[in-house]
């Protein structure tokens, strides 16, 4: 076994390792320096980009938002133009979404799912390398188009037609490649993903027998699939509508702007999923390892988010009850958005069924699991209060909808990714994390995203709507209350930051299973994980 | 990785490709789908029908009031109206509405006039037959016009409908008409 525990996932035991392995090399060696990073084809390697790729995204997008909440701290315009902070509310939110959540699960799946199935490594390396490296090529357009004359994108993140098409900035092209590209790097991880689950998995690990992280990805990876091709139609449509003369979402020439809604949307709400499945997954594996108990209702989970993918499909127009909807189709909307509630229920349900009557312990990846049920179901009751369709004309638009997706995606996904990063990286450095500090991040995140985001609600159910630079006067304590958490939430991400280089650095030893109550194939490998999992397959009990 | 399994992955690549190729049409076929589901429903109120023959029969027993609005599109240097504000209409009674548009423009321009229906379920009701939205209209600098509109309502619209509101936005489409010759 000696010579597959050489390689660390990090760069400081790399030459060493090199010079031991060089004996009885019978794997190809990854190049030293920054080639070793360009070159690769390695599961784990790739799994550390998405990775830190993913955190720098967080920290570009978190400083849009720091500059929106500054400007939003007083009424009247203080310190940007109108024109800039729309760009800003814009690239903030194509950066997260596409930028740090997709990414940071694709991370995530890259680095787990070949241990937890017991296979050596992703099925499609090469294509593995590709889907990575033209996401910072995507971003590198995206960004650049802010210094663009005209400026960057500025219509939202949602690009609606026609503030995408007659009223955008001359930079939309590059607005629509760079989508394009991201499209396509998320749907070549996508394919990889289930080509690996279907394909690569040890003799015995059926398809009943996967942990919830890889089933929750494997049918992610099938959304993806599904709407990644949607979008890529949607914004070649926007492309050709604003410069090549077609009609697809013009008035004049036979098209229709609310089109554009229904297909945006078609894409749009599958892809809320692909950014809260994965962490359905990652919960599932951390409630039971701190409650030392198995997964309450395993089966359950597994068809649970089978169906709320199914259902997926069929909610896309709840974002446009105002557009001037049939009452039938409000009402067919309306219902199939409260079902979706059903078994997500389930899923809240078993979570907490397993930690019932557990011997649990409170370390960072729990507490974080414990915030994220407890804030994903507060943003999963907005989400049922904007579901009414009648209220739902009362909060459209407003910053009740923010409120909504930030409690989601920030306390929902967010803070699953982080709590999947404080629970594997033990496994990943080798090392484990500074408890305390951990903590301390937890605390602060947890405090500050409350102070951030529950005043949302309030700002928006008394009217004050969403996307606007300045506000009306009686908008001001709650805005600036909101600017002071966002300010909080944001410096607490550093904390983050210094743990993880820490981490990476050094510090206690991590045994194979630092979790007492963990379980999976990942934690039969050594820490730090060695460069190629599995080389063998295990056997599965 | 052995090479069956290596094929094997290839295979179920392909296969997963075919998938995103389908989806990235069916993206584009939505445009149509859209169309014909509107066609279909009468949903979004933009089809109204085209009716050849005028009605033959009159429900005398109610009147239904046709509003009428106007929009130019923005930046086009036209002048655009209805010469009356609205009309009350027995469901089936043939009815001549006219408006009015003047080229304000040193240039010779080509409109298009496009209609909307409010409430949507209502358009499959409003049947024209004739209308100057079936043309394109070209008008040069200064000139002023008259455009008729003939219609008339089904006499089986839902007892309701009192009032209905039929919009006509005005594109410029000059450039695309001249693209067209």
């Amino acid at each position: 076994m000696a010579d597959t525990i050489v390689q660390g996932g990090n760069e400081n035991s790399t030459e060493q390792n090199n010079t031991d392995q060089k004996s009885t090399a019978h794997h190809h060696q990854p190049p030293k320096g920054i080639m070793r990073w360009i070159l690769t084809t390695n599961h784990k390697d790739i799994g550390t980009l998405y990775l830190c790729f993913s955190f720098l995204m967080f920290l570009v997008g978190g400083g849009m938002a720091m500059v929106i909440r500054a400007e939003l701290y007083q009424p009247g315009l203080q310190i940007i133009e109108p024109g800039f902070f729309n760009q800003m509310t814009t690239v903030h939110g194509l950066i997260m979404v596409f930028g740090a959540v997709m990414p940071a699960f694709t991370g995530l799946a890259n680095w787990l799912i070949p241990m937890m199935i017991g296979a050596p490594d992703m099925a499609l390396p090469r294509m593995n390398n590709w889907s990575f490296w033209i996401l910072p090529m995507a971003f590198a357009i995206l960004l650049s188009s802010l210094f663009m004359e005209g400026g960057g994108p500025n219509f939202g993140w949602t690009f609606y037609a026609p503030l995408s098409t007659t009223y955008s900035p001359d930079s939309t092209a590059l607005f629509v490649f760079a989508i394009h590209i991201m499209g396509i790097s998320s749907i070549l991880g996508a394919i990889n993903v289930i080509v690996t689950i279907i394909n690569m998995r040890a003799p015995g690990m059926t398809y009943m027998k996967m942990p919830l992280f890889v089933w929750t990805w494997l049918i992610t990876a099938f959304l993806l699939i599904a709407v990644m091709p949607v979008l890529a139609a949607t914004v070649t449509m926007v492309l050709t509508d604003k410069y090549f003369g077609t009609s697809f979402f013009e008035a004049a020439g036979g098209g229709d702007p609310v089109l554009f809604q229904h297909i945006f949307w078609f894409f749009g709400h599958p892809e809320v999923y692909i950014m809260i499945l994965p962490s359905f997954g990652i919960i599932s594996a951390i409630i039971p390892t701190f409650s030392r108990k198995k997964l309450f209702g395993y089966s359950s989970m597994v068809y649970a988010t089978a169906s709320i993918a199914v259902l997926s499909f069929t909610v896309w127009a709840h974002h446009m009850f105002t557009t001037g909807m049939p009452l039938t189709a409000e009402l067919f909307f309306m219902y199939c958005t409260m079902l979706i509630s059903v078994p997500t229920g389930v899923k809240v349900f078993n979570w907490v069924a397993t930690m019932w009557r557990g011997s649990m312990t409170f370390e960072t990846p729990m507490l974080f699991a414990i915030a994220f049920i407890v804030l994903f179901t507060i943003g999963g009751f907005s989400g049922l209060m904007l579901a009414i369709t009648p209220a739902d004309f009362q909060y459209h638009d407003t910053y009740f909808v923010v409120a909504h997706f930030h409690y989601v995606l920030v306390t929902g996904a967010i803070f699953s990714i982080m709590a999947a990063s404080y629970y594997w990286v033990p496994k990943w450095t080798g090392h484990m994390y500074d408890e305390r500090l951990g903590k301390l991040h937890f605390w602060c995140s947890l405090i500050s995203v409350n102070v951030l985001f529950f005043p949302m609600h309030f700002l928006g159910l008394a009217g004050m709507p969403r996307r606007v630079p300045d506000y009306a006067l009686q908008f001001a304590d709650f805005n600036q209350l909101v600017s002071i958490g966002g300010f909080a939430f944001g410096l607490s991400q550093l904390i983050f930051l210094v743990v993880m280089i820490k981490c990476v650095r050094g510090g206690t030893k991590a045994p194979a299973k630092p979790w007492e109550g963990a379980e999976g194939l990942e934690w039969d490998l050594p820490s730090p994980a060695p460069y190629h999992s599995h080389t063998t397959p295990p056997v599965i009990k | 990785m052995s090479r069956s399994l290596a094929q094997k992955n290839k295979k179920l690549m392909v296969k997963l490709g075919s998938v995103i190729v389908l989806m990235f049409g069916f993206g584009f076929a939505l445009v149509p789908l859209y169309d014909v589901f509107c066609q279909v429903t009468g949903l979004n109120g933009r089809t109204v029908v085209k009716s050849d023959l005028p009605s033959q029969l009159t429900d005398q027993s109610r009147t239904v009031r046709l509003e009428f609005m106007t929009s130019v599109a923005p930046g086009m240097p036209w002048r655009f109206k209805p010469l009356v504000k609205y009309v009350d209409v027995h469901p089936g009674e043939n009815k001549v509405v006219k408006f009015s548009a003047i080229n304000l423009a040193s240039t010779r321009i080509i409109g298009q006039a496009i209609p909307s229906v409010s409430p949507g379920l209502a358009a499959n009701y409003l049947n024209k037959t004739e209308c100057f939205c079936f043309n394109q209209q070209p008008l040069n600098p200064g000139e002023q016009v008259e455009m008729g509109l003939v219609f008339f309502i089904s006499p089986d619209i839902p007892q309701h409908i009192n009032t209905m509101t039929l919009s006509y936005s005005l594109f410029n489409v000059t450039d695309q008409a001249a693209n067209m010759l």
